[in-house]
């Protein structure tokens, strides 16, 4: 069962079609990658799944349901949680409070019960807090818990991160660029760690990434994408030997490419 | 050195950190609740005068240092405040409702105010709200049979409990009814940080569009900004009223405006002490300086007529002083020097260095 489907999606800015007509689907329980060259509309797909961006024509479905009604800050509710290729982290705050904004999706206390503090509001925060524990403990956060965010290496960020799209607690979890940056180990972590998001969590992983090897050591099934097109879709081994995204990557004619 | 040790998740949510936190601030509370018996009446005015400076520090930290909205108008809720509560209380409705009910208002003005800003960023905002505080002198005078124009209003006589309340009259009564609201105050501000609420604006402060990405509603929770920063701003504009007498259009001018900026910035932005610290340098100056002026014309035998402009060329060099060398204000000061015992002896020189950021999405915007 497909838990998010693209129909015949197109954007454009301006004169660039960044999006050309993208049709897809992401079945409910896999690991998605899209991959692509630089400018190829990977991240603009995500973006338009997060509402940022409305799609000139055709549609977004998660679970059956049309996104393009839903404002960007509703997404989160809907189970859709997401991260940012250039980390977009509260760099004034703890790594704890990062992820309790994580928790906002389940936040049931209103203004004044909040400035009051109510009992309430307290048994709320604990079981907030032991959510995002939850999620420490399997990012192996713990040293950093309250470290501010603007002291940490590049590393810890980015997982930082991803523990803040998983406090929300998602269904698909969309991850742009999560390897891009880090060292050799920590892409073999992250590859495990993407391995028990869809293992142990259940929850279906939508990502966007550059490193073959991990794409194909994690990934259920892949998109390559150029100029905002569908180039080949398929198992991690049919798009890396297909021709067109060959071609697409290094270049060359037809006949090289084959 | 001390070190914290965390049992439950409770010591990260209870209002004081650890014993000796709860101490210290319970000792000052009680020097606080003495400081009737230590001061002079004169002295005790300008005490609860820095106290709801303060006040209305809280008010505009709660928007610039925790939402991170910047407002150059925050005298507007003042004088919403200050009227609201001098006018209720004239047609007889009682401090302890007229008092609430002032904030209150203040707090909805700031609202309808902040609906067409809510789009707004940075230095636009700031242009909206030095409108605002252009406007608000104008609209005082314009009011004329509400806000009695230029004349002003002579702020009424407290009675609450049997007991009168009169910053001339009874001093001591009214630094006690503003020490309480202070502590109310600064209990309303810490629920707020250590709730989602206070979280949510710290999100949109940082990161619009991940604090998006993660279900917050930006919209919303500006105009919840607004609401709380202003209502607190309105009840340190009711005091502003009760402490200065009698009061018009230009007890707040934008040069006051300004100088609450100035306060939170010089302060500390983003903390509860930065409110304090800054209230008492921009409180304590006008007065250091009455007293410096006097003993030099003591010494020399000359005049002691004010030099015009010596105030605020002294706070301009203050600001410009502190975003200099201490962009963090006085807090960010206090904290190192507070590390640097509790860590003693292992501080070190770079620890509050500030790092070096990495690339942010400006695209989307």
């Amino acid at each position: 069962m497909s838990i998010l489907a693209l129909e015949h999606v197109t954007l454009k800015f301006g004169g660039i079609t960044a999006v050309n007509d993208v049709t897809m689907s992401v079945k409910q329980g896999e690991v998605f990658a899209l991959v692509g060259p630089n400018g190829a509309g990977k991240s603009t797909l995500f973006n338009l799944v997060s509402r940022f961006y409305t799609p000139f024509s055709g549609d977004i479905r998660f679970e059956g349901h049309s996104l393009l009604k839903r404002a960007p800050s509703d997404i989160p509710a809907l189970g859709i949680a997401r991260t940012f290729q250039n980390i977009e982290l509260f760099e004034r705050s703890t790594v704890l409070e990062n992820l309790l904004v994580g928790r906002h999706r389940h936040v049931r206390s209103g203004l004044w019960s909040d400035l009051a503090f109510t009992p309430f509001v307290h048994r709320e925060e604990r079981r907030h807090r032991e959510a995002v524990e939850k999620v420490i403990d399997f990012l192996d956060l713990q040293a950093y818990r309250d470290k501010f965010v603007a002291g940490l290496p590049y590393g810890v960020r980015k997982v930082v991160e991803m523990a803040r799209a998983l406090a929300t607690e998602p269904k698909l979890l969309l991850l742009d660029e999560p390897a891009s940056g880090l060292s050799m180990d920590e892409t073999n972590d992250l590859a495990f760690w993407i391995e028990d998001i869809k293992k142990q969590m259940g929850i279906t992983v939508l990502m966007v990434e550059h490193d073959m090897k991990l794409v194909a050591a994690v990934s259920d099934r892949v998109l390559a994408l150029a100029d905002g097109k569908v180039l080949a879709m398929g198992t991690p081994k049919e798009v890396q030997s297909h021709p067109d995204v060959i071609r697409a990557y290094i270049g060359g004619s037809p006949e090289v490419a084959a | 050195m001390r070190n914290v040790f965390k049992t439950s998740y409770d010591a990260d949510i209870r209002l004081f950190r650890h014993g000796a936190q709860a101490f210290w601030y319970a000792l000052l509370m009680a020097l606080m609740l003495a400081l009737p018996l230590l001061l002079s009446s004169y002295l005790l005015g300008e005490v609860s005068g820095i106290l709801i400076w303060s006040i209305a520090g809280l008010g505009l930290m709660v928007l610039t240092g925790q939402a991170g909205q910047a407002s150059l108008g925050h005298t507007a809720f003042l004088a919403m405040g200050c009227y609201a509560n001098t006018i209720m209380l004239m047609k007889g409705v009682p401090f302890l409702i007229a008092f609430p009910a002032s904030g209150l208002l203040a707090g909805l003005f700031g609202v309808v105010v902040a609906i067409p800003t809510l789009k707004l960023h940075g230095i636009y905002l700031a242009i909206f709200t030095l409108a605002l505080a252009v406007l608000i002198e104008d609209i005082i005078v314009l009011a004329e049979p509400l806000t009695g124009g230029v004349t002003g209003l002579t702020s009424q006589t407290i009675t609450m409990f049997g007991w009168s309340i009169d910053r001339y009259a009874t001093p001591n009564a009214f630094y006690y009814l503003v020490l309480a609201v202070v502590v109310l105050v600064v209990l309303f501000y810490r629920n707020m940080l250590r709730s989602p609420l206070g979280r949510s604006f710290a999100a949109v402060r940082d990161s619009e569009i991940s604090a998006q990405a993660l279900g917050v509603n930006i919209a919303r929770t500006k105009a919840k900004a607004f609401f709380v920063s202003c209502a607190i701003t309105g009840l340190a504009g009711a005091l502003i009223g009760q402490f200065s007498g009698a009061f018009n259009h230009e007890t707040f001018n934008l040069v006051i405006a300004i100088q609450l900026l100035l306060m939170i910035v010089v302060g500390g932005l983003g903390s509860i002490h930065g409110a304090f610290f800054g209230a008492i340098v921009v409180g304590a100056i006008p007065l250091g300086l009455s007293f410096l002026r006097d003993y030099i014309g003591k010494v020399t035998g000359a005049g002691t007529t004010a030099i015009p402009g010596l105030e605020s060329g002294i706070f301009g060099v203050i600001l410009i002083g502190f975003i200099l060398f201490e962009p963090m204000g006085i807090y960010g000061r206090w904290l190192k020097i507070r590390t640097y015992f509790e860590l003693f002896p292992f501080y070190r020189r770079d620890m509050f260095r500030r790092n070096r950021s990495y690339l942010k999405t400006e695209r989307m915007r």
